[in-house]
């Protein structure tokens, strides 16, 4: 028998386990041991003063389905756990999770730094939107970290971006750039869909708020749009002055200051209170409910799209018909360094490549594949294709595209967990097509 | 609210409502290395209903100014303090953990002043685990981790906080890390560890006293509670089912059902 003394560990469970319990107790919901949609509108009040506790939040629960639901506040409960944040917040999709926050933080006349390699809809709403809401934004190149200093004005509030670019791959440096949002006394915003918190858990990192479309890998089977915000709950939103609707009386909750009651968990709180009341891009149930499904498998999920993605780097990398490869493993990426710290776990499953002939031949291929799906939408366990030029950032003129670092011949790879040799001999099919684009599409 | 204190600023949250010196005071005192924060599932309520809730954050804790503060003894002086300096002459005092032994002590030491004592999670002492202390004294955050293991029961530690999409484990780390963990967390357990006087303080109290306790608490368990309470005179006792040492968090809405018939029925709210 050993007299080591055994060390002190936390039982705290783990992410796998909490990919499929958290956020749920089966003994509080008639034993069911699978979460029940709660497809209600509204919930009933005990009594007046009950009513009125809740409206005053004055204790948790429930009012209508626009501000919560039970069923999304597990979904809610489920991504905080796994992102290690204090509180979520669930939206309809990823694009309202993104305009929720900026509105929970922002007012007329503020400021944002943008990192410029962004989802196509994204940009336009920092770049054509907020400004009609007297929000401006400056867009920075994301391996520009002085830039990002640079560009940080008295009125700045944030500062966004996504941890890898759509769809160039570029990876911002979130533990640098953290650190100069924290300097000026602003939060850093992250959209980290790409990478899910299998891959990257951004809080560790120095993130504030992270939002997600869970739409993408997290739902992971492209039947159901949703997005979440999630808080990590160390930004002092109290250290300046900058932020007066988090910190001093909220005349729309009896002079409520949200960083005094709620600290941690103050900005979901205003975004709930405040941005579901007056905006109200809720979730369904239903579709809270489909994300779920798809969060249980996470993390076997994300194994394969991972492996499946390697293998078809080195597949691309080798190919007479690529001219060129973009993915976080590839040993010449400018980020290749930066992406084994921050994605130990994998290097996630976008790939984008230049196809040899431009243009011509990105459509032929895009035309030719018969495996890979053609659509507007990354993450799914299937594999898809698109050209972003003609698709995604089509509303972009010919410089933004340029800013956005997209080229006429790129091709965006979201790999999916099919047979990995069925991917690989769908491509020589495209391959084929691109080589001799008028035969294929006269025949 | 922010108001001195032996010269050092004092925060305290109001539960959203003003001040108002002619409602009946209650003091929330929180655990070991936490804040004010902890309470907001109870504060709001009683502020809406014709009370001063007064949750303070002890010295150097939370958004309180000065040193934290080395004995219970000293807390439960301070807590006094407090009372006198926001302009009362009597409260209710409401403690959690730690705060138990600070509101025990408090009410033994001030028996004209203190009108209900509400205890949560309370014991008559809190010997800490040395391994635990020396974490907590040399600044390791897993202190912080394994308070947070050890104060939610099995079912908290799934989740499924009273208000939809906060998670309760991770709010509660955030909240311990809210200030460095040695000067609050290595100060708080130290205190607790030290102090030997919960058994002899419960028996000078005399007001009435309600101690909510939960099956699934670690840090204070039952029969410990159950100890305590049977020192104090006429002690009413509500233990809550599946539920941990954090039972603020975890059964924020059981908690506040019991608490609100308890004061009410003993320190009656201004009537509004």
């Amino acid at each position: 028998m050993s007299d080591k003394k055994k060390e002190l560990k936390p039982n705290t469970y783990k992410f796998d386990t909490l990919s499929l319990h958290a956020g749920y107790q089966p003994h509080k919901n008639a034993g069911s041991r699978q979460v029940p949609i709660y497809q209600t509108t509204s919930y009933l009040f005990d009594d007046v003063d009950h009513a009125a506790a809740l409206f005053n939040l004055e204790r948790g629960g429930h009012i209508y389905s626009r501000i919560s639901n039970p069923t999304v506040g597990v979904l809610e409960e489920r991504v905080a756990s796994l992102e290690g944040g204090t509180a979520a917040l669930a939206t309809s999709s990823g694009m309202s999770a993104i305009f929720l926050t900026v509105m929970t933080l922002c007012e007329a006349g503020d400021h944002l730094v943008v990192s410029s390699q962004l989802y196509g809809g994204t940009v336009n709403l920092f770049r054509l939107t907020l400004p009609k809401f007297g929000i401006k934004c400056t867009f920075v190149k994301p391996r520009d970290t002085e830039g990002f200093k640079k560009a940080i004005q008295k009125n700045t509030k944030g500062i966004f971006g996504e941890l890898v670019g759509n769809p160039g791959n570029e990876i911002m440096n979130m533990p640098e750039i953290a650190k100069i949002a924290h300097d000026a006394g602003i939060p850093l915003m992250v959209d980290a869909t790409y990478q899910t918190p299998y891959l990257c858990k951004p809080f560790d990192h120095g993130a504030d708020i992270v939002v997600h479309s869970l739409t993408k890998w997290m739902a992971g089977h492209g039947s159901s749009m949703a997005g979440i915000l999630v808080e990590g709950g160390k930004f002092d939103w109290m250290q300046n002055d900058k932020f007066p609707t988090m910190t001093k009386p909220y005349e729309g909750y009896h002079g409520l200051s949200f960083a005094e009651e709620f600290g941690p968990t103050a900005f979901t709180m205003k975004a709930r209170a405040e941005g579901m009341r007056d905006f109200g891009p809720c979730l369904s149930p239903q579709n809270a409910w489909n994300v779920l499904q798809g969060i249980e498998t996470l993390s076997v999920r994300m194994k394969k799209h991972c492996s499946n993605a390697e293998e078809m780097v080195k597949y691309l990398m080798n190919h007479e018909s690529v001219a060129w490869v973009s993915h976080p493993s590839v040993p010449d990426h400018p980020d290749h360094e930066l992406a084994k710290k921050l994605l130990p776990n994998g290097r996630g499953s976008m790939i984008a490549f230049g196809i040899k002939g431009g243009k011509e031949a990105g459509v032929a291929f895009i035309n030719n594949v018969k495996l890979a799906s053609h659509l507007a939408n990354v993450g799914d366990t299937r594999t898809l294709v698109i050209h972003p030029a003609s698709g995604t950032h089509s509303q972009m003129d010919e410089a933004t595209l340029k800013f956005a670092g997209l080229s006429h011949d790129m091709i965006r790879l979201s790999v999916g967990i099919e047979d990995i040799d069925d991917i690989k001999n769908d491509f020589e099919i495209g391959f084929r097509a691109a080589r001799k684009p008028r035969l294929v599409s006269n025949q | 609210m922010k108001f001195k204190v032996n010269n050092n600023e004092v925060f305290a949250s109001t539960g959203g409502r003003p001040f108002d010196k002619k409602k009946p005071l209650i003091v929330f005192v929180h655990g070991s290395g936490l804040t004010h924060m902890t309470w907001v599932l109870q504060t709001r309520y009683f502020a809406f209903h014709g009370y001063n809730a007064l949750a303070v954050d002890l010295p150097g804790h939370g958004l309180s100014g000065g040193e934290s503060l080395k004995s219970i003894e000293e807390m439960a002086d301070w807590v006094n303090a407090v009372i006198d300096a926001v302009g009362h002459k009597e409260a209710s005092l409401v403690g959690h953990s730690q705060g138990c032994l600070v509101t025990v002590e408090c009410t033994a030491r001030y028996p004209n002043k203190i009108k209900t004592l509400s205890l949560m999670g309370g014991a008559g002492a809190i010997p800490m685990n040395p391994e635990l202390l020396s974490l907590a004294e040399n600044n390791d955050p897993k202190a912080v981790d394994l308070m947070m293991d050890w104060a939610h029961g099995p079912a908290g530690h799934f989740g499924g906080h009273p208000v939809p999409g906060l998670y309760h484990i991770n709010t509660g780390t955030m909240l311990a890390k809210t200030r460095t963990i040695q000067n609050t967390l290595g100060v708080d357990f130290r205190a607790c560890d030290n102090y030997k006087n919960g058994f002899d303080a419960a028996k000078k109290v005399k007001c009435p006293t309600l101690s909510i306790l939960a099956t699934d608490d670690k840090m204070c368990p039952v029969k410990e509670g159950k100890k305590l309470a049977g020192l104090i005179e006429g002690s009413q006792v509500d233990i809550i089912d599946n539920c941990g040492h954090m039972m603020l968090l975890e059964e924020a809405d059981r908690v506040l059902t019991v608490l609100k018939k308890f004061i009410t029925t003993n320190y009656p709210p201004l009537s509004t």
